[in-house]
Formats: C-alpha cells, structure tokens, sequence
C-alpha cells in the first residue's frame, strides 16, 4: 500500500526497524546489555510520609547490610541536587524535607539488585509530620499553588454568558494516569577515564539526563555521554523522569569507581514517578437554543505534585486545547497550578491537551442532554469554520481546518444517523442492559510551545562501500521514528532502507537535542536527516557533473543507481568515486520549525505549525446493575496527512486510542489518605487488556490530505492525537446511562463511577 | 544459605546453575544464562512479559522458582525460531506489524505459540481471553489478536514446525 506520493520510500508501509529482533527477543534494551564484570546494583529509599522534615536518617543498618558497597544521601552529591527540568525544585534525594510518599531519600549500591532492594529497607528514619495537602480540590482551596495562575480571555464571556438563552454551570473530576511504559526507568553508568561518565539511559531526552547529571556530579557536560538506543515505551514518562535515575547511577558510580545499574521494579516506578495530572475542572456556559456556544468560562485546578517539573507547559496546553475542534469567541480560561504533598506530575502522551478537550467535550454534552438533542448535532453546530468562526481564544488562525470532512465522512461509513435510532429503540426495551453511542472529534496542535524546543540535529555518513550511517536527536520508543528517519534518508538516496544503518541516540553525536515528545518526531528529525543528506548529495551531484561535464541537472539518483547523463552507475559506486576525488562524504544536518511564535504575556500568537485532526464513534453497552461495559465497535478516521509510513501510523492509532479508553474508563490511581499510592502494580491499576479491545474496530488514515504546511513531504505527527480519540468511548458511557441517570459522570468511567452515577441520580 | 544446584533443560540443551532458593527462573533465565529475550514488566504475575513454558505449559517466568526446574525443559523465546527460519506466530507478528516497543513481544511469541499448540482453531474471544494475561501498552492489541486469527485453522502449517 502507497498513500499518494510520488517518491519510493515515502508511504511504503515498512516495517518496525527493530521488529525481527522483538520476536526473536533478540533487541537489547537497557536491561539486556551485558554487564561489565565489576557491576553494582542500585536501590532507593523511599518517604513513608507525604510531608515532613527528616529528623534523623539513621543508615548504618543498611551500611551493614549484606553484599552493600555504597550509601548515598543528599549530603554525598557532589554538585546540583535538583533534576528539575525547568525549576530547580526537584531533589535528586531528599535533604531535610520530604514533600511525598515515595520520594527517594538515599540510595544503595550493592553486588546484586536483591541485595540492593533487601538493604534499604532496614533503614530507621526517624520523621516530624506536617499537614499534607493531597488534592488539586484541597490545594485551590488552601491557595497552594507550584506556578502562577494564567488567565486567558477573549472576547466578553460574562456579558456574552449573562445574555445567552440558556445557562449551565458544572464541575467534574477527572483522574490521572501512569504512563506504564513495559520497560521500567532505568541507567547504568560507567566511570570512564579523567572523571567522564558514560551513561546507558532509557530516555526521550538524553542532552537533558546529560546536563543534569554533568550539575549533580560538579563535571561538564562534555563529559557527560548518554546513549539509548531503544526504550521500551516511553509515553511521557521518560522525559524528565530519567534525569533522577541517570545521576543516582551516575553519583554512585563516581563514588564506588564501579559501573553501576539502577533498574526501578514496577512497583517503585510507579510510587516514585510522576503521572499525567488529574484535574477538577469547573465550567459556566451560555448557548442559545439550538446549543450554539456564546460564552464560556472554565476554571482548571491541576494536581502537579510537590514540584514544577513540566507543569506550566502542561497546563498552557490545556488552555491551548478546550476548544478542541470548536469556535469559541467569547472565552474564559482560569488555570490554576496546584501544588500537592504526590508526587510531581508530568508529561503523559497529549501533554494536558487531554484534559482541555475532556473538559469542552464534556460541556457539549452536557448542553445535548440539558437540550434534549444529539449530542453530535452540538458539536457540529460549534465547529470551527473554514473561511470564518476560525480564530482560536489564542489568535491563531486556522488554516487546515478538515473536521467538516473527517466527521461527515465518518457518520457516513460508520451509519451513526441509523444505529442512533437502533440503540433507542434497545435502550427502550431493555431494562438494565443500556447501549450508547458517541462521535467525538480531535483538532491537536502541533509545536513545542516552548519556541526554542522546536529544532533538531542529524549526522549522516556515507563510507566508501556506499553503506550510510545515520544518526539523529530523536529516540526511539517503540513508535517507529528511527524507520521513518530512515526511509527519509533513504528517500533521498533512493537506495534501499537496509542500507541504512539506524543507530543508538547518542548526545556525542548530536549534541543539545529536545526530548522526542510533542509528537515531533518525525517532524523535526526527519527535516534534519534530510538536509543532511541533501547537503552531501549536493556535493557528489557537483562532483559527478564536474567529472562527467555535464549539467548538474542531469546527475538523477533513481532506484540505487546514479543517472548521469546517457550513462549510470551503482550507487557505491559513484560513492568510492567521490571518496577517491576526496569528497567529503558526512554531514550534519539541522532544523527550525518556521513561522512559530507566541507571547506568554497575552497568551496570543501561533503557537503551532499546523493541526492534526481526527475522529472516533464508539458504542458501548452498559450493564447498569453492575456498572461494567463493553465496547461493541469503533470506528475511526485519523488524519496524518500524507502518511509517512501507514503500518506505524495505524499502530500509533490504534494504540493511541486504547490509551485514552484506558485513561477515561479503566486506569485509576488510587491514594490513600496519607498521601500513599496504593495501586502501583498491575494487579490493582487496570491498563486496557487484550479482551478490552472493541470487538469490531475500524481503523482507517484520512486519504488525500497532504499537510499545507512544509513538513517532511507533506506528514503529519501522529504520536499524540490519537489518545484522544479514547473520549468517545467515555461519552458512549455517558450516553448509554443517560436515560437513568443524569448526574455527573467523573473519568475515569469505571464500574464504581457508573454505579455512583446512577445511584446518585435515584437518590435525587 | 547454600545454592541449589539444578540441571534442568532449557530450549532442548542441557543446562546447569547454582541459585537462591529464592531466586527466580526469570532472573537465572536472565542474569545467569544470559537468555534476555525473557522479560520483566511487573516481577508479579500480571504482564506475561516473561512468559516462557516449562515441560510445554506455559507459566510467568516470575513466578516460577529456578529451583522448580529441576529435571524439567524449559522453553524460552530464544528456542523459538529454527536457526534462521521464523516460527509461524514470529512471522505474523512481523507481516501485522503487530509490535511497537517490543517488551511484551517474546511473551506474546509464547502464549500464542502454547495457545496454538493446545487449541489449533481458536475462536476470537478465545484468543482475546488467552491472551489478557499479557499486557502491552503499545499497540491497543487489535494487531496481535488479527495476527493470531490468521494463523487459527491453520494447524497442518503450524504444526509442520512444532
Ligand atoms: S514479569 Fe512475570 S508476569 Fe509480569
Ligand atoms: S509493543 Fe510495547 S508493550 Fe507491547
């Protein structure tokens, strides 16, 4: 299968680069790679209090502790104690101040991950109790605040709500989520020679690990060396979450002048890591008779934990996004940064754009139900225009508007008007069994908002057998960016992929990378690829035009040969040509998102490059005795403009997807009220399994719809979007249980929340 | 605490190795004989990310004490293929491009290899089921269970390599 484009490699659907090696269980990880004779193992201790001042840390236990080489505490860093990302308000370890239950207090190194995890569990500390502020709800209430609050406002929301026919005002709860990436966090570092530090990390942003530890440790970051080759998932939450893990490794090594693996369990990862925010949003909304939204005010309180970390940037995306797909002119958004005794929240797949097109999503319905209308009939009465009605509360025009299209197409293949019909008339019929159906969009803005985030770099070199190595700032996850970077570069050589050698991110070779987040990708690696490739292409063309005397024009790269004139020749060839006229045969290439901007004082400007877009319908059926549902069948068209590679872009979809079911209906992060996580495996934190999957499920890529913009042959990011298109089946709930019960649905829809729905409607 | 001594056999060859009562297959498997295909995704039970078969039914690797081996055979993703030619699942995982970041895909390669091998047809509920007790985060699974589907009913095929 090609998606219309001209070139070779460009829509091919390739496989995963790495695919042969995961079935043969051949692919190294982090974990996999052999370790060095000397090796030592890391644990953590961990806080048993949410907030507290450590009277005494009483380590000699674990000192004595078998097979125990090393401790660390706060007091043996040498250099920053601080990962945080953005604010230095993230301790490596704990000093004198615990602001979570689970945050690391001290570290250990012994001679094997047993001994390691037994020895740091006889530690005596000794703790002074402070109140501890647990909620985002608590935290508003108390002022407790990590960052300050932002406002955005355009047009007159009040008065524009004050005059509207109608008015509905609301408040829903909306829970976090783990990333539960299959690989755990882990580091392992190795002292090198003259203090230098090698560190394996599983991370998606290795110059950020590398800085970070350069500051914990007192050295340089040209002394600092990190390389991933592959993690296995990353979801987020290994953005600013390995930093932490990298130094601890990377302190106790220079310590011990040992290599030295910390590898958290599952159960310590998620205690000790930080998860996508939760929320309580609460909204005021006018809307005339027909539903057409005139005024809107929305206030979000966001848990962010003990620490900044991405926070701003987070919740500036959730401002960014509660208008979805929907013309909203006269707007109010109040965005309140909660700061809570958990632990710190963090990046998670959407990056707070979820949150935002949860809360306008949930308005609209709430409009349909008050009305007594399809909801669907809201959403499209509020869309975005094309020519008009299609300024953002931001001030960004939109110019790619296709929701129009996607979702007409969409209610067509998907017979949504007739099957509406089918479940009332179910519905009607049957007592406690409830089927509802919702067609949800998605509009996602592409960019780091940050501006300078927006750059890549690319290392490409041709060797004399005409085999190319390629490199770039980019990490690979599981999503399939190394493939796509390959195909560019072979694109451009018009040789064949496997001629390509993909190798591990490595902060030597590219230096000052952001992380691989914001679906940029492909984005940015693959423009810096390619104008790497392009500038030593360049040169042979002028190298063989010169030889030949010829026009350059006329020098054609095409299927591994080159075209020169009337003659050809292999592709290595004219390679070992160049080399022996001592051409140069290695490039760097580098990119900039162009046309982006944005001024944090009026919260205006272009903030991003260009829209995804997409769409699901999910109907479901609801057992309301019991609260449980199954999701009968999913339809979805999903823009990814003109597909870079359609096999990953279909699994980015529908992976992306099953993550959002699982954020809105399964996943819930309980803690207790001390402050305690207590659902920190999978035995009690429910991710979407293999039998939770829509029993027909249709998935399909938006055709003929290249990106307007100038992107890597015309694609779109596609690691994102997706997970929201998961919402629909957390209104197909909604809407199943609509007729009984009326009350608020909170996320995530699990069988308790359903049944309290429906419990708290009879009551009333 | 003295090591257990333990000859058992893994993937057909003979193997043997002192542990820790205590200790793992998943971590002799691992840390001892270096067969890192064997995943850890949770260390209790409910991923299947290290899946493997002991005397041909399949167990969590996680669960399962090395010292239980002892005399048994044990089948790791490692002994999965022959040479270079892929088992038949291996070749329908890659053909559905049915992985991502691939933790979870040697414990997949398992449980459907030990599901084929019990019921050579099975329905696509029964796949769903078999196969929940092996997580993945990556994919939305919709590729594995399509994958398994297409070799169901195809028992002459697969059990040519079996
Ligand atoms: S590691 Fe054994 S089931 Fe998860
Ligand atoms: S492919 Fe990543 S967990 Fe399955």
């Amino acid at each position: 299968m090609k998606t219309e484009t001209q070139n070779s490699h460009i829509g091919e659907t390739l496989g995963h680069d790495s695919a042969i090696l995961h079935v043969r269980g051949s692919a190294r990880f982090t974990d996999d790679i052999r370790e060095p004779r000397d090796i030592l193992h890391a644990a953590i201790g961990l806080s048993e209090y949410a907030h507290a001042t450590l009277v005494q840390v009483d380590l000699e236990k674990v000192r004595q502790a078998p097979g125990v080489i090393a401790v660390i505490t706060a007091k043996d860093i040498p250099g920053a104690n601080n990962f945080g990302a953005v604010l230095a308000d993230d301790p490596i370890l704990a000093d004198t101040l615990v602001e979570y239950h689970g945050q690391a207090i001290f570290a250990v190194a012994a001679t094997s991950a047993n001994a390691a995890r037994k020895a740091v569990l006889s530690a005596s500390i000794n703790y002074q109790d402070l109140p501890a502020i647990l909620t985002a709800r608590a935290a508003a209430e108390a002022h407790s605040y990590i960052l300050p609050t932002e406002k955005l406002d355009s047009g007159d929301s009040q008065s524009a709500i004050d005059s509207a026919c109608h008015q509905l005002s609301g408040e829903v709860n909306l829970g976090g989520q783990d990333q539960f990436y299959m690989e755990g966090q882990i580091a392992i570092a190795t002292p090198e020679e003259q203090g230098a530090m090698q560190i394996y990390s599983s991370t998606q942003h290795p110059s950020e690990v590398q800085h970070i530890v350069a500051q914990a440790l007192n050295i340089q970051s040209k002394d600092v060396t990190i390389i991933c080759r592959r993690m296995g998932g990353g979801f987020g939450g290994k953005e600013s979450q390995p930093s932490q893990f990298a130094a601890l490794a990377a302190i106790l090594a220079q310590k011990t002048k040992r290599p030295v693996k910390l590898r958290l369990d599952r159960d310590t990862d998620m205690r000790v890591t930080g998860k996508r925010h939760d929320f309580n949003i609460r909204y005021t909304v006018g809307f005339d008779k027909l539903g057409l939204i005139e005024g809107i005010e929305f206030k979000f309180s966001a848990r962010c934990g003990m620490s900044a970390d991405l926070s701003g940037a987070i919740n500036d995306r959730t401002m960014f996004h509660c208008d979805n797909a929907y013309y909203l002119p006269n707007i109010s958004i109040q965005s309140y940064r909660c700061k809570t005794n958990t632990v710190s929240n963090t990046a998670f797949r959407g990056f707070g754009g979820p949150q935002g097109m949860f809360a306008i999503e949930y308005v609209i319905d709430e409009i349909a139900r008050y009305l007594n209308k399809d909801p669907l009939s809201i959403r499209r009465k509020n869309f975005y225009g094309i020519k008009n009605r299609n300024i953002t509360p931001y001030q960004q025009k939109i110019r790619d508007n296709v929701i129009w299209r996607i979702v007409s197409e969409l209610q067509t293949t998907s017979d949504y008007q007739q099957r509406k019909q089918d479940i009332a008339e179910f519905n009607a019929n049957s007592r406690f069994q409830k089927r509802g159906i919702a067609l949800t969009p998605v509009k996602f803005g592409i960019s780091f908002t940050a501006l300078h985030l927006n750059q890549a770099g690319a290392l490409v070199h041709i060797y004399q057998d005409g085999s190319i190595h390629l490199n770039h700032g980019g990490t690979e996850m599981g999503q399939g960016l190394f493939t796509k970077v390959a195909q560019v570069v072979a694109e451009e050589f018009q040789v064949r992929p496997d001629l390509i050698k993909i190798t591990a991110t490595d902060t030597s070779k590219v230096p000052n990378t952001s992380a691989t987040a914001a679906s940029s990708g492909s984005d940015l690696n693959g423009k810096a690829a390619q104008q790497a490739a392009l500038i030593i292409k360049a040169r042979l063309i002028d190298f063989a035009a010169d030889k030949y005397d010829i026009h350059t024009s006329e020098v054609i790269f095409k299927d591994s040969r080159v075209y020169i004139g009337d003659q050809s020749l292999p592709f290595e060839d004219l390679i070992n040509q160049a080399y022996m006229a001592r051409i140069s045969l290695s490039s760097t290439g580098f990119y900039r998102t162009p046309k982006i901007h944005f001024d944090r004082t009026t919260f205006t400007g272009n903030p991003f490059y260009y829209f995804s877009y997409g769409a699901a319908v999910s109907e479901v059926l609801v057992d309301t005795l019991t609260g449980e549902h199954r999701l009968l069948r999913t339809d979805i068209l999903h823009d990814c403009g003109n597909s870079l590679n359609p096999a990953l872009d279909i699994g980015q979809i529908e992976g992306g997807f099953m993550q959002g079911v699982g954020w809105l209906t399964s996943e819930e992060l309980c803690f207790s009220d001390q402050g305690e996580l207590e659902t920190h495996a999978p035995s009690t934190y429910k991710v979407p399994l293999c039998s939770d999957t829509p029993e027909d499920f249709r998935v399909n890529i938006l055709r003929h719809n290249p990106n307007k913009e100038n992107t890597i042959y015309r694609s779109k990011a596609v690691g994102e979007p997706p997970l929201m298109l998961g919402l629909s089946v957390f209104f197909a709930i909604k809407d199943a249980i609509s007729s009984i019960a009326n009350s608020a649905l909170q996320a995530p829809a699990t069988p308790e929340s359903v049944l309290n729905t429906i419990k708290q409607n009879h009551l009333s | 605490m003295s090591k257990i001594h333990v000859v058992t056999r893994v993937n057909d060859e003979k193997v043997e190795f002192l542990c820790e009562p205590q200790e793992t297959l998943l971590d002799v498997l691992r840390n001892k004989l270096n067969l890192t295909g064997t995943k850890e995704g949770c260390a209790t039970g409910d991923c299947g990310a290290c899946s493997v078969t002991l005397d041909g039914r399949l167990v969590c690797s996680c669960l399962t004490l090395a010292a239980e081996t002892k005399g048994k055979s044990v089948g790791t993703i490692e002994g999965v293929a022959d040479g270079d030619t892929l088992h038949p699942v291996q070749q329908k995982l890659l053909e559905h491009a049915a992985l991502q970041c691939g933790v979870c895909t040697p414990g997949y390669v398992i449980a459907i290899k030990a599901l084929l091998e019990k019921n050579p047809d099975p329905s696509e509920s029964e796949i769903r089921y078999w196969l929940a007790g092996n997580l993945c985060r990556c994919t939305g699974y919709d590729k594995i269970i399509t994958a398994v589907q297409d070799l169901a009913g195809q028992s002459d095929k697969f059990k040519e390599v079996v």
